[in-house]
């Protein structure tokens, strides 16, 4: 499965009745590999799993098997069907038949009875893509229930979730647990895990360290039980960007007059400079990707002006900005940055080998060379650079990613979510470069959806809302209060919940 | 935790087998192999090669001169399958227009001639570049118009030989010259059928432009995922619309030789149901017809399965129209073999014959 890694080492794990369980561990500690066990997607090299009051282990060699078993698994990224209706979803693959025929009837009106006994503010006739990604989560999950799950196990379902939809959610595991139903969650945030969680298990390495009540075990001895050290990498950052330059003396990198996009991101006006550290933040959707996305020319602007270096520019194709010296590490890592089959070497130098063209090929050994600095620099886990990225896991894909833009030496580093669904020791790490590489002189644009990230990695924030750029903020200003005011439009509300309940209206 | 040394010994030999069992040729070179050993029980003089009027002759020669053209097609539709993760379906057809250009070129719109009305390099070369448009063509409609292959590539299927047979006037246009004739037979003093080696020169300068360019990786990249490739600076139009004209430029290459080996471009009949078996030479070499990775090496190897496999039912004496009925039964053995059902239960009983083992031993050290 994960070539040369053993990616879970006689692990124990137990899950009771009504119990909402956190599985946590950095990136590759087996959170994924014990999950897929479960549900029977990988098998079992050694070990048993029982159900229930059997006393025989049971043979879990299809994930069908599991669901016939009571154990469910939604995922971060759901395994839906985005063209078919909620209620489609909800029962494909099981519909009631009527004379032989699919009855929509009764497919309908068990749909409106399940939706609404979980509280999902949905209608069932609606396409799933058209739902937002916590509908979209809570149909899976609603999916499950109605499937008599006993098991129910959540993998990073919060990581595209602002908070009200997080708490929609939460509210829905509350309930399910008081049904008996055993919830496993996989989460990178922490304090979701002290919210919600009766019962904490850490993996690290693919082995068990532990199983602790959450009760017992405050946030920092879990940090440091799932890195396995003391924890104090946080503060020294915090230290380091205090250090605020006055960038509006200096000659501009890349500067956009009006440049905007129909539908995607109302026209713009932006300056950003060498060795700075620039966050975009807003909510999901806001258009903070489209803003960069646009300056890359991953999507063409359809008005307004880039000017780079003085110099008036027009980015036709990704190529023309990454021959100018920009590079985007994309907001979706399955979609548009890792290709999966290629290996972790190919992945490395497939933008270098791009810019350079088809008929400029890199030796084999200049790959290699290549390859191992930024396996070597990044601390990629990975069992040899001819590994497919695909059998990485995902903190891994994003650091050859990032290794892969690294390589072709830009200007301008575009980061977008690149700490999505990542651990925190790579987190920590990946806020570390960005520092280092701005101090080397490098332009950073940072998109994160946790905004402490960002306060400690940026010097400025641009603040997007509803595909607009709605203001700028540097120097005192740079407070999360401040910037969840402006996120919301200038309301203000002191508590950070309302404030999200204001701008879903 | 290290185990004794006579274990790991039998341990990495064990390693080596599964290496091989796991490595991507495996399993056509497999096939290639069973095909042709098979002749061992029922015709053990398929393997001899002889020497008559300075010409080699046997089954083995039939195999690889028959093949040539299907090698030809099969590196085409390689590079087609992996950065489009379709098929081109109008080689066949393309073959006969590039036979029909090229023979009514020489005979000078006459039906038939006896000598040359032009170069033959300028008339081949003229069917090939003229395949190159279709390709070009072929190439437009998938990478610029986003058409699925299959649909798109239908259109020159269909009109393809309709094509053809406007060069040719609608008659089987025959180059009754004996210089014509050499690249479809052979050359004089030189014992190998010329097809062989104008196949073998195409590998070798596909294999140059693997190595001297990055096509294989871009092709790949694009194929596996145009989304990121295009993130990363590829221009997943240009390279899909490259593999198509390279297709056809190969698709014309292979008509030119099957019109000299009948020196004449029969419109309805050269390259005829050959884009199914180069599909299939494609699939049998191990490549996913979806796209991605892919492998030259798998693809000749499944051309000559292919290849082998006819002339080895020719060599049974089974006529020429149940041929295609135990062509398929094969076929489908092969690809069942190969499928990843079989092959995930053959992994299986791999390991559970390791894990016997493993606890006899301990068992006995105990």
């Amino acid at each position: 499965m994960f070539p040369g890694v053993v990616a879970l080492d006689h692990v124990d794990f137990t899950l009771r009745q009504g119990e909402i369980h956190a599985l946590m561990g950095e990136n590759g500690a087996g959170k994924s590999t014990l999950i897929k066990v479960l549900t029977g997607v990988y098998e079992l090299d050694g070990g048993e799993i029982f159900i229930g009051d059997h006393a025989k282990p049971v043979v879990m060699d299809s994930p069908q098997r599991a669901k016939a078993m009571g154990i469910s698994a939604v995922y971060q990224e759901i395994s839906l069907c985005p063209n078919l209706t909620v209620a489609e979803n909800l029962f494909i693959g099981r519909e009631p038949r009527k004379h032989g025929f699919i009855d929509w009837k009764a497919i309908h009106e068990r749909s409106q009875v399940i939706l609404k006994a979980l509280d999902i503010p949905v209608d069932y006739s609606k396409p799933l893509d058209e739902c937002s990604i916590a509908i979209q989560q809570m149909v899976a999950i609603a999916r499950a229930v109605d499937m008599k799950c006993q098991v129910l196990i959540l993998d990073e379902p919060t990581s595209s979730l602002d908070d009200s939809e997080v708490e929609k959610l939460f509210e829905l595991m509350t309930q399910l647990k008081n049904q008996g139903v055993g919830i496993v969650f996989v989460t990178h945030f922490l304090e979701q895990v002290y919210a919600i969680c009766d019962k904490i298990t850490v993996l690290r390495n693919g082995e068990l360290v532990g199983e602790y009540a959450v009760d017992a075990l405050p946030r920092i001895q879990l940090v440091a039980k799932m890195m396995g050290k003391d924890f104090d990498d946080l503060k020294k950052i915090k230290n380091d960007a205090d250090r605020r330059v006055n960038y509006q003396q200096m000659e501009p990198l890349i500067e956009a007059e009006g440049l905007g996009r129909k539908n995607h991101i109302k026209p713009f006006d932006l300056s950003v400079y060498s060795g700075e550290v620039v966050g975009f933040t807003g909510l999901l959707g806001s258009g903070r990707s489209e803003l960069v996305r646009s300056l890359y020319g991953a999507d063409k602007p359809d008005c307004g002006k880039l000017k780079m270096h003085n110099q008036e520019i027009r980015f036709r194709t990704p190529k023309d900005a990454i021959n100018k010296g920009l590079a985007y590490l994309p907001e979706d890592r399955k979609r548009d940055g890792i290709i999966d089959d290629l290996s972790v070497r190919e992945n490395i130098i497939i933008a270098l080998q791009a810019k350079r063209g088809l008929f400029k090929p890199m030796g084999r050994k200049e790959m290699e060379e290549f390859a191992d600095q930024y396996i070597e620099l990044l601390q990629i886990k990975t069992a040899s650079r001819e590994t497919p990225i695909k059998n990485l896991s995902g903190g891994n894909q994003q650091k050859v990613i990032i290794g892969r833009w690294l390589l072709t030496n830009p200007e301008y580093l575009i980061l977008d979510e690149p700490t999505r669904g990542i651990d925190i020791g790579t987190k920590t790490e990946i806020q570390k470069l960005i520092l280092k590489l701005a101090k080397e002189g490098m332009g950073i644009a940072f998109i994160s959806s946790e905004i402490d990230e960002m306060l400690r990695t940026c010097s400025r924030m641009i603040v997007m809302r509803d595909h607009e750029k709605v203001g700028e903020l540097n120097g005192n200003a740079l407070t999360q209060e401040h910037i969840m005011n402006t996120i919301a439009g200038g309301v203000k509300t002191d508590e950070k919940g309302s404030t999200a309940e204001l701008i879903k209206q | 935790m290290k185990k004794d040394q006579p274990q790991s010994l039998s341990n990495s030999k064990d390693k080596l087998i599964t290496r091989i069992i796991h490595h991507h040729l495996f399993m056509p070179i497999a096939g290639l192999m069973v095909v042709l050993l098979s002749n061992l029980i029922t015709k053990p003089d398929f393997f001899m090669i002889s020497m008559n009027h300075g010409v080699l002759y046997g089954n083995l020669i039939d195999v690889f001169n028959r093949g040539s053209e299907l090698v030809i097609l099969a590196i085409g539709m390689t590079l087609v399958t992996a950065a489009s993760g379709g098929q081109d379906i109008s080689v066949g057809a393309v073959m006969a227009v590039s036979a029909a250009v090229c023979c009514s070129l020489l005979s000078g719109g006459a039906a038939s001639t006896n000598v040359l009305q032009m170069p033959i390099l300028v008339a081949a070369i003229a069917g090939i570049a003229v395949s190159g448009l279709c390709g070009a063509f072929n190439g437009i409609l998938v990478a610029k118009f986003k058409i699925q292959p299959m649909v798109a590539t239908l259109i020159l299927f269909t009109a393809g030989r309709g094509i053809a047979q406007l060069f040719t006037k609608g008659q089987n246009v025959y180059v009754r010259v004996d210089s014509f004739k050499i690249f479809g037979n052979f050359m004089p003093g030189i014992p190998v059928p010329t097809p062989i080696i104008i196949s073998v020169v195409t590998v070798i300068v596909m294999a140059i432009i693997l190595k001297t360019t990055t096509l294989g990786l871009y092709v790949q990249s694009v194929g596996i995922n145009s989304n990121a490739s295009r993130l990363v600076g590829l221009n997943a139009t240009r390279i899909k619309f490259i593999t198509y004209v390279i297709c056809g430029l190969l698709a014309g290459l292979a008509g030119f030789i099957s019109a000299s080996r009948i020196y004449s471009a029969d419109s309805n009949n050269i390259g005829l149901y050959l884009e199914m078996d180069a599909i299939l030479a494609v699939a049998l070499g191990g490549n996913l017809l979806s796209g991605g990775k892919f492998s030259f090496a798998g693809s000749i190897i499944g051309a000559f399965t292919i290849q082998g496999l006819t002339t080895t039912l020719y060599a049974m004496n089974v006529s020429a129209d149940q041929l295609p009925v135990y062509k398929a039964v094969v076929v489908v053995i092969i690809v069942v073999l190969q499928s990843p059902i079989v092959q995930k239960r053959l992994r299986r009983i791999q390991m559970r014959r390791k894990s016997v083992k493993v606890m006899e031993e301990g068992g006995a050290s105990a």
